[in-house]
């Protein structure tokens, strides 16, 4: 359905910090700020920008093995071969071999060890890319192999990991449950997740005059590749730049998994005094890039006669790869989210953190939180297959409520009514109880095809949990002219970061949007910036932007002020104008006598979110500056003789706050659960005994189509104003959407549950592939797919 | 000299490749055969808005429109830039998105994107774009979610969640509406036919060339000359050994000139399929033999893989996953090859020798495969499984064709894809349902169990063995009860042979 509605978007409310007076371009479902150059393709990407006279190209040289000992690497056959101009190896690095974003574990080039199968050895430097891509496949290498770690199982075996085992809780949670009069355990596994964003890894380095370094990378996070870059060159961070005016799609892909491809066109470019441009080919971005962490979720919980429980505990095995990478914030993420949106009187969370020999996983939208948040949902699935209770209904009891809202970290839920108000709208719009009797009466009569219906909550805390990443800046010029040049530390990758903060700007202001030119992302301008990740941007930079403005705004309206003898609160920015007690000026012209006066009209905005604290060892904080919230109702109908399945429907009601702009939220909304419902359903990743992924392009890794959406697919924003003091008082947007799929895998979970016998728990894990499907009905069904196959294959 | 090999028939040689764009006839004499047109546009012309997201035909980046004149009318479709080659462009009138509306100003579908938010990132724009143009131009009716989907269907979005694109769609193309475009298709027409001639097409020289000859005798001639050559059809295939296994093919011979093989005959005595029809325009003839083969092509790939891709091509690379052969086979289709030596033909299971050999000698080609009509009393069924419905590879593929006297089950032909090495008859299963009673599904079991005998599936990433082997046994018996008279509404999530309404909706 197109009738994705937007309610009270447009009502203007005031929110936090802003005037009491009509918002003009805030709030307003303008398009992204790119959206004509997008559809007439002139917006443009990193292989887009014109290369200088005599760039060079690179492409990787990778490992055939996963793990062992690199006994001979033979690079001859490289070199001879034509139009090759460098080979990049270990040797060739003056700083550090290390472009991980903190652990030092991850190399540019492998250089004793290999840990993953496909890891850089060498990267080649040649006159066109496709000499680059050929000679790089012509090494000769050899590797002791050793047997790799593949699967959780395999880490735990090896008892090896990246990071520290970690745990934290409230309560006794073992005794918790063993009081409890009801008790279940249970495992579910949950697939990893490739970002496939459309716009592979690539970066253009252009060498400058000693040693400066020019580096356009598609990042979001251009202050790491900078300083990444820095270091492996051994040069002071000024010496070197980094830009990026877009990326054609990141999902937390691009948030440390830049850095690597950015830094060897970087050091290709010193070696070479020529620039230098990399673009990963789309299969070897697979190999070569981290994931969304796959992880087995064992729990065990006791609950009493309602279905309410009384203590959980959930150890999150996860499977990290072969380095750190980000693992601490994601898998620590993953433990923030274990209770989703129910509180949890006794409670343990545990993680391992182990490696495999595997690419190293990496930041995905929802950073951890969404598998945790899925395991919670099995969870209540779980008592309601017990109880015969609707799975809703055990939902509901088990909520965040007044009295029962501190997390297990210690935060309180301030406002844990907003779930309730939210799960019963939807539950009512979207027709949930009618419906449940609709499908049990068709599955009833249905032989082949089952339904299954789910409505689920998403309760996601907004702050990086990393604290010092929660700054922004923000640099903002006004000319002579009146336009007005907008920087700002966030990067745009499809979000809508940018036009979002110049509404905010034009807002602030009081100006046409035209006025406002938005400029591409630069550490020259605005340094030692966060990534632009964890749903952040704008509630960071929107802020930061705001500061900035509002400091030249108080310098403009002290000189009007001055010069024509009015009250500076009768000077008001609105409509282009300024108006001045009884007389109004064109902004441009005010602009114009600012600076012929010696008003200064630039300034650096900075911001930094207040009130949030975590004490790791403690385990105690308030890690969050406010929780975003939302829920999905989701149908689905499998095939029982294939395994084969599809979301039929599905209704959202999600809380942005207070919208800066309900187009580019909903779009974050229905972009995010669509991908929620990609990772669940269709996207598998497979990786085979010698630890080799399978699948490794779009043949074989298998994103939604247009035709996995249903139709009926129906949005609504809830009005709702943050009650915490952020930018407009919206909320963030960008990840929290994700996780309204678990309600697709729990639909799809619910029609499995048609061909079970009463009380029977139901064996699907994540994704739910149409294998995962059958084997699930399969088994359920007593005539286990594997077992089965076995004795048909003992047959004469 | 290397083209006399091409022009023994008398005919002159041309040594570059003519297209128009913009209505202006171009000409390109020189470049490497393997070059495709995805770096042409990008490399040689600049032409940055198509973009390459995976060169590999898959997520659609890459699209742009290729207007050709189809018995007299000039047909634009839309193709995978990223693995077509530069030299099939030939004849072609070029539209990338750069080209679809005059300077400045918007095409309909491109306004309809921007008011509906139809981009995010908008590195997928430009493909969609182009998919949703050709949309507009070709104006199918009705322009349902079904019809928008399915043109669709090869462009990856990652960022939206499509409902914005869908919408944009409906509403810029609804009502019909004339463009600036679809103004000028009339003297797009006429460039085209002057471009028309059935020279051979000769670039390169005896050890490196693309050459495209205009007649199946100088096809005849040119695969004897150069065994060693690789013979293209529409590149969907080849296209990846190119740009994905980097492989050093030095050698084209595309069959796109040759008139004869792309012939389409519906007739008393079946189907003709000339081995360059392409699955698009195979389509809608199969969906008239039955609505399952229609189906089978409505989830081939996508518009810009069915507009490219062939008939001949899916048969000829003797993919033990491809979708045509399996549904043929079980059909009772016979093949047609030809070479130097003259023509013979066979049922096609026999073209099948092993994996990765098929039975044709060097210098030999496919001519075209014939479906014969399906007798009264006889029933078919193809079913596909795949991780995704579409756009994507079978993992499973079972086709049936049964006879039936009365209620009895007296003739079987069984077929499936992704089994085995080859695509290929289940011939125990075949015998054992003979005498079956279509009322007592206890009948069928004997079958259902052969399957373990006739095939030994192997797992891989698409799907495991015992998966495999369950979803043939499945398959079969769907067919089975299909044909005993279950409502497909009712066993199948899509349902496209009783209405095409999805089940659940
Ligand atoms: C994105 C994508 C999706 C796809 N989806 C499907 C799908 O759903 N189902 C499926 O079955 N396949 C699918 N394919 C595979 C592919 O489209 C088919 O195999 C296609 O039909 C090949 O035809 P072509 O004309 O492109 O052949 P080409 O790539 O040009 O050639 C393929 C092979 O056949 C040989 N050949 C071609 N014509 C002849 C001839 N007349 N005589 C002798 N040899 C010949 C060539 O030399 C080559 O070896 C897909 C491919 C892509 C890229
Ligand atoms: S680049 Fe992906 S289909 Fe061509
Ligand atoms: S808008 Fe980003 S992939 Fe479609």
């Amino acid at each position: 359905m197109a009738d994705s509605a937007v309610n009270g978007a447009k009502t203007g409310v005031s929110g936090a910090g802003e005037a009491d007076r009509p918002l003009r371009h805030v709030r307003q479902a303008l398009p992204h700020d790119s959206a004509v150059r997008h559809v007439q393709g002139t917006a443009q990407y990193i292989d887009d920008i014109r290369e200088p006279e005599g760039t060079l190209h690179i492409a990787i040289g990778m490992a055939p093995k996963a793990r062992g000992r690199i006994t001979a690497l033979d690079l001859a056959p490289v070199r001879a071969a034509p139009g090759i101009v460098a080979v990049l190896t270990a040797a060739d690095i003056p700083g550090p071999n290390d472009v991980s974003p903190a652990m030092g574990d991850d190399p540019m080039f492998a250089e004793e060890r290999v840990e993953f199968h496909g890891q850089a050895l060498f990267a080649v430097v040649a006159t066109t890319r496709d000499a680059a891509r050929r000679a790089a496949r012509k090494a000769h290498v050899e590797i002791e192999a050793e047997r790799p770690s593949v699967s959780v199982e395999d880490a735990i075996a090896r008892n090896e990991t990246v990071l520290a085992d970690y745990g934290f809780g409230r309560g006794d949670a073992d005794a918790a449950i063993a009081q409890s009069p009801h008790r279940l355990e249970g495992s579910l596994r949950i697939g990893g997740q490739e970002h496939f964003y459309l716009e592979g890894q690539a970066a253009l380095a252009i060498p400058g005059e000693e040693g400066d370094l020019h580096v356009t990378s598609s990042t979001q996070h251009p202050t790491e590749v900078q300083h990444v870059i820095a270091r492996v060159l051994a040069l002071p961070d000024a010496y070197v730049t980094c830009e990026v005016r877009r990326m054609g799609g990141g999902f937390g892909g691009k948030e440390s998994q830049a850095t690597q491809w950015a830094a060897i066109a970087a050091l290709g470019a010193k070696v070479t005094g020529r620039p230098c441009k990399i673009r990963l080919d789309r299969d070897d971005d697979f190999v070569l890039t981290g994931k969304r962490h796959d992880m087995r979720c064992d729990y065990a919980l006791g609950y009493d006669d309602d279905g309410v429980i009384q203590g959980y505990k959930v150890a999150h095995l996860v499977r990290c790869g072969y380095s750190a990478d980000l693992s601490q914030g994601v898998v620590d993420r993953t433990m923030f989210h274990s209770d989703n949106a129910y509180y949890l009187p006794a409670v343990r969370i545990d993680t391992r953190r182990l490696k495999t020999n595997t690419v190293s996983n990496t930041a995905f939208r929802g950073f951890g939180g969404p598998q945790g948040m899925l395991s919670i949902e099995r969870a209540m699935d779980e008592i309601a297959w017990a109880t015969g209770r609707d799975p809703l209904d055990v939902r509901l009891a088990n909520l965040y409520a007044a009295g029962r809202d501190i997390t297990p970290y210690g935060q309180k839920v301030e406002d844990p009514q907003i779930m309730h108000a939210m799960i019963a709208e939807l539950a009512e719009s979207a027709d949930y109880r009618a419906r449940r009797a609709e499908i049990a009466a068709f599955n009833a009569s249905s032989r082949v095809l089952k339904k299954g219906i789910a409505l689920t909550p998403v309760k996601f805390g907004i702050s990086f949990t990393l604290m010092h990443l929660n700054q922004a800046g923000a640099l903002v010029h006004v000319y002579q002219d009146g336009s007005v040049h907008l920087n700002h530390g966030g990067t745009e990758m499809g979000q809508g970061l940018y036009m979002k903060v110049a509404q905010v700007v034009a807002e602030e202001f009081g100006i046409a949007m035209e006025r406002v030119r938005i400029t591409a992302t630069t550490t020259a301008k605005v340094p030692n910036t966060a990534p632009t990740a964890a749903s952040s941007g704008s509630d960071l930079n929107g802020m930061a932007a705001k500061i900035a403005c509002e400091a030249i705004k108080a310098r403009m309206t002290a000189f009007a002020s001055e010069k024509y003898g009015v009250l500076a609160e009768q000077i008001d920015f609105r409509d282009d104008r300024v108006f001045i007690g009884n007389e109004s000026l064109s902004f441009p012209e005010l602009a114009r006598d600012c600076v012929m006066n010696r008003v200064q009209l630039s300034h650096a905005g900075f911001y930094r979110t207040p009130e949030i604290w975590w004490d790791r060892e403690k385990a105690q904080g308030k890690p969050f500056f406010y929780f975003a919230y939302g829920a999905a109702c989701a149908e689905a109908v499998i095939d029982t003789l294939t395994g084969e399945n599809r979301i039929t429907r599905v209704d959202i009601l999600h809380d942005v706050g207070k919208s800066l702009n309900p187009a580019v939220d909903i779009g974050q909304i229905e972009g995010g659960f669509v991908q929620g419902m990609g990772w669940l359903t269709t996207e598998e990743l497979v990786f085979d005994d010698e630890a080799r992924l399978r699948t490794h392009a779009p043949s074989t890794y298998k994103i939604p189509v247009a035709s996995d959406v249903p139709e009926h697919f129906k949005v609504t924003l809830y009005p709702n104003a943050n009650r915490t003091q952020t930018i407009y008082r919206s909320k963030a947007v960008g990840e929290p959407p994700l996780m309204l799929a678990n309600a697709a895998f729990c639909a799809i979970t619910d029609a499995v549950r048609a061909v079970a016998p009463k009380g029977a728990r139901i064996p699907l894990d994540a994704p739910a592939t149409p294998e995962a499907v059958l084997r699930a009905c399969a088994s359920l069904q007593g005539e286990a797919l594997d077992g089965e196959a076995l004795e048909a294959g003992a047959q004469p | 000299m290397a083209g006399n090999a091409a022009s023994g028939h008398g005919q002159v040689t041309r040594r570059a490749i003519r297209f128009t764009r913009n209505g202006v006839a171009r000409e390109i004499a020189d470049f490497h055969p393997r070059t495709t047109l995805l770096d042409h546009l990008r490399e040689q012309e600049r032409a940055l808005g198509t973009k390459e997201g995976c060169g590999e035909g898959d997520c659609g980046a890459c699209t742009v429109a290729l207007g050709r004149l189809r018995e007299g009318r000039l047909v634009y479709e839309p193709v995978n830039a990223c693995i077509l080659l530069l030299g099939q462009i030939d004849g072609a009138d070029l539209v990338t998105v750069e080209d679809i509306a005059p300077d400045g100003a918007l095409h309909p579908v491109q306004e309809a994107m921007v008011a509906h938010h139809g981009s995010q990132c908008g590195f997928c724009t430009p493909g969609i774009v182009m998919s949703l143009f050709v949309l507009h131009e070709e104006a199918p009716r009705p322009l349902d979610k079904a019809v928008i989907d399915d043109a669709l269907a090869g462009n990856l979005c990652r960022c939206t969640g499509y409902r914005p694109i869908r919408d944009a769609a409906r509403a810029a193309s609804v009502e019909p509406s004339a463009t600036a475009f679809s103004a000028s298709r009339t003297d797009r027409a006429a460039a085209l036919a002057a471009l028309d001639d059935a020279s051979d097409l000769f670039i390169g020289d005896e050890t490196r060339f693309f050459t495209a000859p205009g007649s199946l005798a100088a096809l005849a001639t040119l695969c004897a000359a150069h065994p060693d050559a690789t013979l293209l059809a529409g590149s969907t295939d080849v296209g990846l050994w190119l740009t994905k296994s980097l492989r050093e093919i030095e050698k084209i011979i595309w069959l796109g000139r040759v008139s004869e093989l792309a012939t389409l005959e519906e007739g008393e005595a079946g189907l003709e399929i000339g081995a360059m029809v392409s699955h698009a325009r195979a389509h809608a003839p199969l969906a008239r033999l039955d609505p399952d083969l229609g189906e089978l092509m409505r989830r081939f790939g996508s518009a810009q893989v069915r507009a490219s891709g062939t008939i001949g091509g899916n048969i000829a690379n003797g993919s033990p996953i491809g979708d045509i052969a399996p549904a043929m086979i079980a059909w009772g289709a016979r093949l047609h090859l030809q070479g130097a030596q003259g023509s013979r033909e066979m049922p096609l299971e026999d073209y099948f020798l092993d994996y990765g050999k098929q039975d044709r000698r060097p210098g030999e080609f496919v001519r075209k495969v014939v479906l014969p009509p399906l007798p009264a009393g006889e029933a078919f069924r193809c079913l596909k499984v795949s991780k995704r419905f579409d756009e994507d590879i079978s993992a499973v593929m079972g086709a049936f064709r049964i006879g039936l006297e009365g209620r009895r089950i007296s003739a079987a032909r069984i077929a499936y894809g992704g089994m085995a090495a080859t695509p290929r008859r289940a011939a125990a299963a075949e015998t054992a349902l003979i005498d079956a009673d279509l009322d007592d599904p206890a009948s069928w079991q004997a079958a259902r169990a052969a399957l373990s005998r006739d095939y030994s599936p192997l797992s891989d990433h698409r799907a495991s063995a015992a998966y495999r082997a369950r979803v043939a046994e499945n398959l079969l018996i769907k067919a089975l009860n299909e044909i005993a008279g279950e409502e497909s509404a009712q066993t199948r999530i899509i349902d496209n042979r009783g209405g095409g309404v999805l089940a659940a909706e």
